[in-house]
């Protein structure tokens, strides 16, 4: 049975892997074969070069760009927490407000982008904002669904023996909302990044700092196509990194006691 | 004083009970079980057997009719001598917890200082056949270990009056034997000061005839009662009474009871 589980397992990286290769190779090969200018598709091998070359500005502007991910990252697990738990506790509050945090979920950020970014001085704070409102929501709606999905069997032994409603938040909700807090992290992780390169292509040339949007712009605007790709293998790689931090994390807390519950959840 | 009746532990009055679905689950029971007795419902799937417990666990509030339990209101439950336990229909663990920790949750929840919960729960998975297994998490049990761990939760608060959803239904024919005459050891073994009350539910004739001193049979759709049937043999029962001439009698005394019960309801 072990036997089986390290191959699946080796499969499950092997096979992704396999995959990239192939696509690198024919990718490869059609431009070789069409003998396609670099400044309109590169090979794989100069992207790799540039990717080196170009190493030092990548970095640095990755480094812009991750920070503000993370800062909205951060913002959105506690205030997506906060909200969800004040959801849980009062189904008034949830239908009140609930609405509204689709319609923020639901406007798109590059529209409200601009407002934003007028109206909030300091640019950096401006783009974790705008980030932010595109990551909360998956911890929002997750949390409140986890809260809510508790075994009403569970519910009313705690009942029985006169829980409090402390005791049943804590002993009770939270452990149940676990698979399905992680399950929203892994999605407002990825939206962080992506808010936060949405938010730095709306600000434009970035004074204040140029991340990987802005690298991206500017190679445009340049036609250094093998740096635009540069930086978007790099926007890439990060949001994988990201989301396999999120599912490392989930199975360090979760794997001991949940681990049926994890496999057949996070697959919503 | 002399010769008092027992007192009344659990009372329902012309109880009724209607879900907001519509269903009318129960009505108009009534049913005293006194101190120290062992009761079993006996009744077909569906009559209202787990809402009646439900009722008596002051889980839920009859849509009519009154409920006592030590002849006042649900506010005493849970204190000394009026402690009550429940045993649910699946066995409703924490995943999440192990099994000790599973079990020591109502001492938790009375804020009961762990070193005393952690004895309290290792003797009362003890009394259910589970020492050793206090590390484990219950998916790493089978299904009847599971169901004792559970009991052993209910035992733990060293209830007054024991509710037993179908405890054993789900198990095997050998382990549910077992089970029931540990149960009637447990029943038996408490002290005179304390004596134990049982409200047990099972769609198990034979169950109902080897546990109980008293039967009271069910009929469906409303959920009413259909009447009741005195099991009047001594304690301990062995094996033997259940393959004896009179288990029988009693058995078929029980299903001509549930038979004219659901043709009733069928007409
Ligand atoms: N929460 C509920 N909401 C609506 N109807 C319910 C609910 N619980 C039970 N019922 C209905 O009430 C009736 C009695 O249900 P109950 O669970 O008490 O039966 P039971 O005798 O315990 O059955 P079983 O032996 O199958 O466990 C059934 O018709 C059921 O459909
Ligand atoms: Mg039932």
């Amino acid at each position: 049975m072990s036997a089986t589980r390290r191959g699946e397992r080796v499969l499950r990286v092997a096979a992704p892997l396999g995959v990239a290769l192939l696509v690198l190779a024919a990718w490869h090969a059609l431009v070789v074969a069409y003998d396609l200018p670099r400044y309109i598709v590169p090979s794989p091998l100069v992207v790799a070069q540039t990717l080196a070359a170009d190493w030092e500005l990548l970095a640095r502007s990755l480094a812009v760009t991750l920070k503000i991910t993370l800062a909205a990252f951060a913002l959105a697990v506690l205030a997506g927490t906060l909200v969800a738990f004040l959801f849980s506790q009062s189904r008034w509050l949830e239908m009140s407000l609930f609405p509204y945090a689709v319609i923020l979920q639901v406007t798109p950020i590059v529209a409200v982008a601009p407002l934003i970014i007028i109206w909030v001085r300091d640019t950096q704070l401006a783009l974790v904002l705008c980030a932010l409102i595109v990551a909360v929501f998956p911890v929002i709606s997750n949390t409140t669904l986890g809260l809510r999905s508790v075994d009403p069997g569970l519910l009313s032994l705690m009942r029985m023996y006169k829980a409090s409603r402390w005791q049943v938040l804590w002993r009770l909700r939270v452990p149940s909302a676990a698979p399905y807090f992680f399950a929203g992290l892994r999605i407002s992780s990825g939206l962080a990044l992506i808010g936060a390169v949405v938010a730095e292509f709306v600000a434009g040339t970035g004074a204040a700092g140029a991340g990987l949007a802005y690298q991206i712009l500017q190679a445009g605007l340049q036609l250094n196509v093998p740096r635009l790709f540069a930086a978007l293998a790099v926007l890439t790689l990060t949001g994988v990194a990201l989301f396999a931090a999120m599912v490392w994390l989930s199975n360090a807390v979760l794997g001991g006691w949940h681990e049926s519950m994890v496999s057949a959840r996070s697959e919503e | 004083m002399s010769a008092a009746a027992p007192r009344a532990v659990v009372e329902l009055d012309r109880v009724s009970r209607t879900y907001p679905s519509g269903t009318r689950a129960l009505d108009s029971v009534s049913l005293t079980v006194a101190e120290g007795e062992l009761v079993t419902l006996l009744g077909p799937s569906g009559c209202g057997k787990s809402t009646l417990l439900g009722i008596a666990a002051a889980l839920q509030p009859p849509s009519s009719g009154a409920v006592r339990w030590w002849g006042e209101g649900p506010g005493r439950i849970g204190t000394a001598g009026h402690r009550l336990a429940m045993v649910f229909q699946s066995a409703t663990l924490m995943p999440w917890l192990r099994v000790a920790s599973n079990v020591r949750l109502p001492l938790d929840l009375a804020g009961i200082e762990r070193g005393a919960g952690d004895r309290a729960a290792r003797a009362a998975l003890a009394r259910v056949g589970l020492a050793g297994f206090e590390a484990s998490y219950p998916r790493e049990l089978s299904g009847g270990m599971q169901m004792r761990a559970s009991i052993a939760r209910a035992l733990v608060t060293e209830p007054d009056l024991l509710l037993m959803d179908e405890p054993f239904g789900a198990l095997d024919e050998i382990t549910r034997a077992r089970l029931d005459a540990d149960l009637l050891a447990l029943w038996a073994g408490r002290g005179a000061g304390q004596r134990l009350t049982v409200v047990f539910v099972t769609h198990s004739v034979y169950e109902a005839v080897y546990l109980s001193q008293r039967v009271v049979v069910m009929s469906a759709r409303p959920g009413r009662l259909a009447g009741e049937v005195a099991i009047d043999e001594p304690y301990p029962r062995t094996d033997d009474f259940r393959v004896s001439q009179r288990f029988a009698s009693h058995a078929r005394a029980l299903q001509q009871l549930l038979a004219r019960a659901t043709e009733a309801a069928a007409r």
